[in-house]
């Protein structure tokens, strides 16, 4: 007899001469033997020494084999043990009963060795094989536990760095599956340091990890930039360029990035295939869609990216309102989609702006017979300034070198004015000076209204009095568009003083450009007025105090911002 | 003693089998066996019968006692319809059948015996 791997093989049966010989046979075949003269102890023997395999004779006293192989089959649970019964029984209904009980095979005495043999290694195949199957069940029983873990772990890391944000913030409404990080849906929101929001919707190719992945570096740039007081521009170009760089070819992220403006009571837009998303005037009920004007992130190339924005005037209260594509992609039972016209009936039956997610939930609801677990939405409200409490950002210096003496001008010519934007550093460089921190939202909302004047109406020469209805708004932003992508000329200077005053301090900003000035004197007789959609921005200045004042024909402005104590 | 008895081919390879476990295995065959014909005869409950002889018939069979096996197998399934009488008629041939074929496990156990 050829040997087989050895295995322990527990012999149950009465008759002392076939115990012998059977033991004799099987053990010269290479195997460990156990014996029982009864069922009793077969399985006593089984619990404790677990053998491979039983050889059961049917018929024994105590406890007979049947009664025996199905404890022996309920002690072993999932592990195969084979038993062979051991039996003369001619009679079918005998013979089925073995199987009843659990048995996997016969053995008719007189024992032939060869067929014994035979029989032990085609249930040793069959044992092995249940193992492998158990084992490769519990591998990925593991490999899927491991996963969920991984998943759960991502999940709490992500949201810890998402919720960073202000997603919390009163104006902000969402609605997300808790797991839809791991369907590609992103949703991030920030104040800039002059207070306006930036919103982020933005949804990755792929399911699971694989779309979760880019999500965390999206955030990252999205948090950091808008934290440094970026604008959507730079922010989008970064975000682009880093997907670009780290996601494989097939992956990139769909999205629609805002930033809403109390102050000017508008909204920046860029959509990069994501659905059209809705700004809803309150007052006339129009809704006017924002639709994708741009590839998704993490598409294009640095040179070929387009990160032109489209800019709508808002009236407080006023709500734009953002879905993922898992909305209008939701297909019923015949394949059928749900659909823009659809989601546009909603809109027109819903009577209530909020309950607009409720509406669109049930006719989801409705339409498929069951909710889905990747619809992302967020309503976002335009607030009146008054209303906003922008969180206060946190440093992490130490404090001990602040400088309180010194002063800096930096003059910015045509070929930088094109694409870029000096005042995150510049608000970088002063918030070094601590005093300054605590006014660091209004200090940044007059550096960029006054760069933005300078830029917009003294360097571009725009006419601010197009921006008075939505239509001109929107000329106006065209026009700043094309005559940037036409400089040549011009400069913007910005000069920085800081001097220390008592126990505190004094910042002197100027800034001056090459454009033609105004008419200081009849601008200043206006009324203060901040809901004007036109104006050169002065009146938001002239309203945050801090004596500001034109000279050199409106084409040189100063403020002074000072503080008390250091703080 | 004749091939209706014994399977000389089954003894033959039992010896081979078992080496030098043979002869145990023959007193083993030997004493099991009086201790069922004692069981037989002391009893006439139909179940104890057809149950001592299921097992007897196996070893017998297993032993290449053709002919012993072949009796014992009448009276595991005949044993609830025969009548008292022929139930004793039959544990005594079984008996005697015992009787005949012991002699050749006996010599059997001698390792001069050999083919």
């Amino acid at each position: 007899m050829q040997a087989q791997e050895p295995l322990t093989i527990l012999i149950a049966e009465d008759s002392a001469a076939d115990r012998l010989l059977l033991s004799t046979i099987v053990r010269r075949q290479g195997h460990e033997v156990l014996t029982a003269a009864n069922g009793a102890e077969a399985v006593d023997l089984f619990r404790r020494q677990q053998p491979d395999l039983v050889l059961m004779d049917a018929m024994m006293p105590v406890m007979d084999g049947f009664e025996a192989a199905r404890q022996i089959k309920a002690l072993a649970g999932e592990t195969l043990v084979p038993i062979i019964f051991l039996t003369s029984l001619t009679e079918s209904e005998a013979l089925a009963r073995c199987l009843e009980a659990g048995g996997d095979d016969f053995l008719a005495k007189p024992y032939n060795q060869v067929i014994l043999a035979a029989k032990i290694k085609a249930m040793d195949r069959l044992r092995r094989l249940q193992a492998t199957v158990l084992q490769q069940r519990d591998l990925i029983a593991k490999h899927h536990d491991y996963l969920l873990n991984e998943q759960r772990v991502a999940k709490a890391v992500f949201d810890k760095v998402a919720h960073s944000g202000c997603l919390s913030a009163p104006n902000i409404r969402y609605l997300q599956s808790p797991y839809a990080l791991f369907n590609g849906d992103l949703l991030l929101a920030a104040y800039t340091p002059a207070g306006d929001m930036h919103v982020l919707l933005g949804d990755f190719t792929g399911h699971g990890l694989p779309a979760a992945v880019g999500a965390m570096p999206l955030a990252e740039v999205f948090y950091g930039m808008t934290a440094k007081g970026y604008g959507l521009a730079e922010t989008l170009r970064e975000m682009n360029a880093k997907l670009k760089r780290i996601l494989p070819v097939d992956m990139f992220c769909c999205a629609t990035l805002l930033c809403l403006s109390f102050q000017r009571r508008s909204v920046e837009v860029w959509n990069g295939g994501m659905p059209d998303g809705y700004l809803h005037r309150i007052v006339s009920g129009e809704r006017v869609p924002l639709a994708a004007r741009h590839l998704p992130l993490g598409v294009l190339s640095a040179q070929a990216f387009d990160d032109r924005t489209e800019v709508h005037p808002m009236a407080v209260g006023d709500r734009v309102f953002l879905l993922s594509d898992g909305v209008i992609d939701t297909s019923d039972a015949s394949d059928q989609l749900f659909g823009v016209e659809r989601l546009q009936q909603v809109f027109a039956a819903s009577r209530e702006p909020d309950r607009l997610f409720e509406d669109i939930e049930q006719a989801l609801r409705d339409f498929r017979g069951e909710a889905r677990d990747d619809v992302s939405m967020v309503e976002v409200r335009l607030l009146e300034p008054a209303q906003v409490k922008p969180s206060a950002p946190v440093y992490s210096d130490s404090g001990q070198s602040c400088p309180l003496d010194w002063s800096v001008s930096f003059e910015f010519r045509g070929a930088t004015l094109k694409r870029f934007n000096p005042l995150p550093y510049l608000l970088q460089l002063l918030l070094e000076v601590h005093g300054l921190r605590a006014q660091s939202g209004a200090l940044y909302s007059v550096l960029a209204e006054l760069y933005s004047n300078a830029l917009e109406h003294g360097v571009l020469d725009l006419d601010s009095s197009l921006k008075r209805d939505a239509a001109g708004f929107a000329r106006y932003y065209q026009q700043r568009n094309d005559r940037l992508e036409a400089l040549q000329d011009g400069f913007v200077r910005v000069h920085l003083q800081v001097q220390p005053q008592g126990e505190g301090g004094r910042l002197v900003i100027r800034v001056e450009d090459s454009g033609k000035g105004f008419d200081v004197a009849r601008v200043m007789e206006r009324p203060l007025d901040g809901v004007r959609l036109s104006g050169r921005g002065v009146s938001l200045v002239r309203q945050l105090g801090y004596n500001a004042s034109w000279s050199d024909e409106g084409r040189s402005a100063r403020v002074e911002f000072s503080w008390e104590v250091e703080a | 003693m004749t091939d209706t008895h014994i399977d000389r081919e089954a003894l033959s390879v039992l010896r081979d089998v078992m080496e030098e476990g043979y002869p145990e295995l023959l007193d083993t065959f030997l004493a099991d066996s009086e201790s069922r014909l004692g069981e037989l005869q002391k009893t006439s409950d139909a179940k104890v019968l057809s149950e001592v002889a299921h097992s007897f018939k196996g070893s017998a069979s297993n032993m290449g006692a053709v002919r012993l096996a072949a009796l014992c197998q009448e009276l595991e399934s005949d044993a609830k319809d025969k009548s008292p009488a022929e139930i004793v008629k039959l544990v005594a041939e079984i008996s005697g059948e015992f009787a005949e074929v012991r002699p050749v496990y006996e010599s059997e156990k001698h390792p001069a015996h050999t083919h």
